[in-house]
């Protein structure tokens, strides 16, 4: 997805208030957007939390900037500038988090982002976008900078099936029809359960939606979703993600509070790393019981 | 106020009243901004932007109370003369730079004075600011440390020993004049001189409580109210300054 990111950006590069901020990272991705931005492309070094200042006093003096970095370095490591220096003032600061989840899989657990959005979601004014697939990222970043508030871009790997059609960006999205369960996919990780469930017999088949942009806002899940949790009873939500925080929790307490609860909830979470062994994105999936073969396993449970 | 409010502080906002007044009288331009990143010193910042009419004698006598906008540090509220809400330190030195390299890339005149505390070079993230604004060359942001040599829980030369601040300065690369934090003229001359090809930072030599003899250098005036005998002593005295 940074390779769209980058194209969709030098789209952007001649805007009077673009300014791009990266943490010392981008090789082999964001030279055609340094190429281009010229002294509005900013490496500012190995030091995130100043990165996140200078970006909010950039905004605050009526620019727009991006900063980037390897997710945990954003989120994580400038916490507090992002708190006081940007959502405080919900300045149009937009953040983006390469290697949302797992996807730097065997590089460690210090380049993972499992709770990213969940540590993001508790502070004011800032929304987070979650793209599932690369077509996502530029309508996703149409929609950050028309907001113009603080924003934070997951980006992962591509995993489209091959032949699947994406439906035009949507912050609730259904991907597939059927008669079974209804899941509810964040992420990247939808692709590959998208591709195991369409062959199943409609009878079998879940509604696969997919969902792009938190926190969970009641009054926006769809009718139609909701349709469908009455008609399935059996709720499926699958995220690379920590439970506290997570868009499963946020969903679960939207629904109670809206009296609509779902006959059976099953959550699958991104559980850490319980075999204390490192390994590839699809390896710590599997561990966590989030890979398309783990999911079609619930499918066969009777609501 | 700070009587009134039953409110402590006073001491790092003695040490720096003559800095950020003689700053905004004598110094700063329509075009200016200022950041206090020292934030516990919001008090003498709302004096000096009173003493400047930018804040009524109404909204001072707000301080601290409920519904107020001058809070104990900086609020987000929208007070035109704050752009940002500081408490935490560490933070003002990289605002302030990107309020200056914001003017830089729109074309925009005017200069960006970020006044720090001493204590605040515990902090990585102000060493971060520190390199950013050497390594652009950010001449539009001036610094202003005042170098009161006390922190929250003891002396800066026993909590973490900076050594010589203006040394460190300049072998970061920045031009560092010493004043005395105390003396106006000197501040002035400081901050007007002609600037070099460098930013510039000046480093005031400051002292904790100043002006009122028993705060002065004393550590408890970081935290503490006064009591009504207190204020009645600090007043007297500093009415013959």
């Amino acid at each position: 997805m940074r390779a769209i990111l980058a194209k969709t950006l030098v789209a952007q590069a001649q805007n009077s208030d673009f300014v791009f901020l990266t943490g010392d990272l981008g090789f082999m991705a964001l030279e055609p957007l340094r190429d281009v931005a010229k002294e509005r492309f900013i490496n500012a070094g190995i030091a995130e939390q100043n990165m996140v200042s200078v970006a909010a006093g950039l905004a605050h003096a009526g620019l727009r900037p991006w900063v980037y970095s390897i997710a945990p370095f954003i989120y994580a490591r400038a916490f507090e500038q992002i708190r006081n220096d940007v959502c405080l003032h919900n300045l149009p600061v937009f953040l983006v988090g390469n290697g949302g989840g797992y996807a730097y899989g065997v590089m460690g657990p210090t380049h993972h982002a499992i709770e990213d959005y969940g540590t993001l979601l508790g502070l004011p004014n800032l929304t987070v976008y979650v793209p599932a697939f690369a077509a996502d990222v530029p309508p996703a970043i149409s929609r950050l900078m028309t907001a113009a508030r603080p924003a934070y871009l997951r980006l992962g790997r591509d995993e489209k099936p091959e032949n699947f059609t994406v439906p035009p960006y949507a912050p609730w999205r259904k991907l597939l029809s059927g008669e079974g369960a209804t899941i509810l996919l964040v992420g990247p990780l939808a692709g590959g359960i998208l591709a195991a469930a369409q062959p199943l017999p409609k009878s079998q088949r879940p509604n696969l939606w997919v969902l792009s942009e938190l926190p969970v806002m009641a009054t926006e899940i769809p009718a139609t979703f909701i349709a469908d949790l009455e008609q399935s009873g059996h709720l499926i939500v699958v995220e690379e993600h920590v439970a506290q925080g997570s868009a499963g929790a946020a969903l679960a307490h939207a629904l109670l509070c809206a009296q609509k609860p779902p006959r059976r909830f099953t959550h699958r979470f991104a559980c850490g790393y319980p075999s204390g062994y490192a390994g590839s994105q699809l390896y710590h999936r599997q561990e966590c019981g989030l890979d398309p073969s783990s999911i079609l396993k619930l499918l066969s449970i009777a609501p | 106020m700070h009587f009134e409010a039953r409110v402590g502080h006073i001491g790092g906002n003695l040490s720096s009243l003559e800095l950020m007044l003689t700053l905004h009288h004598r110094v700063m331009e329509l075009d200016d901004q200022f950041i206090l990143s020292k934030g516990h010193a919001a008090g003498a910042l709302y004096v000096t932007l009173w003493s400047m009419g930018r804040l009524t004698e109404e909204q001072l006598a707000t301080f601290h109370s409920d519904h107020t906008k001058l809070g104990g540090h900086p609020v987000p509220y929208g007070i035109p003369d704050i752009p940002f809400a500081i408490g935490s330190l560490g933070h003002g030195l990289g605002l302030a730079a990107g309020l200056a390299l914001g003017r830089r890339l729109r074309g925009q005149p005017g200069r960006v004075f970020c006044l720090l505390s001493d204590g605040e070079w515990n902090e990585g993230s102000t060493w971060e600011a520190l390199t950013f604004i050497a390594h652009r060359n950010l001449r539009e942001v001036v610094l202003l440390v005042d170098l009161n040599g006390l922190q929250g829980f003891g002396p800066t030369a026993e909590v973490v020993n900076l050594g010589s601040l203006a040394r460190k300065l300049r072998e970061f690369g920045l031009e560092v004049r010493e004043v005395d934090g105390h003396e106006p003229d000197a501040i002035e001359q400081s901050l007007r001189a002609p600037l070099g090809d460098r930013p510039l930072a000046v480093v005031a030599r400051t002292v904790k409580g100043h002006g009122v003899s028993f705060m002065e250098n004393k550590m408890e005036w970081h935290y503490l109210p006064m009591t009504a005998e207190q204020y009645r002593m600090a007043v007297e005295e500093a009415s013959r300054l």
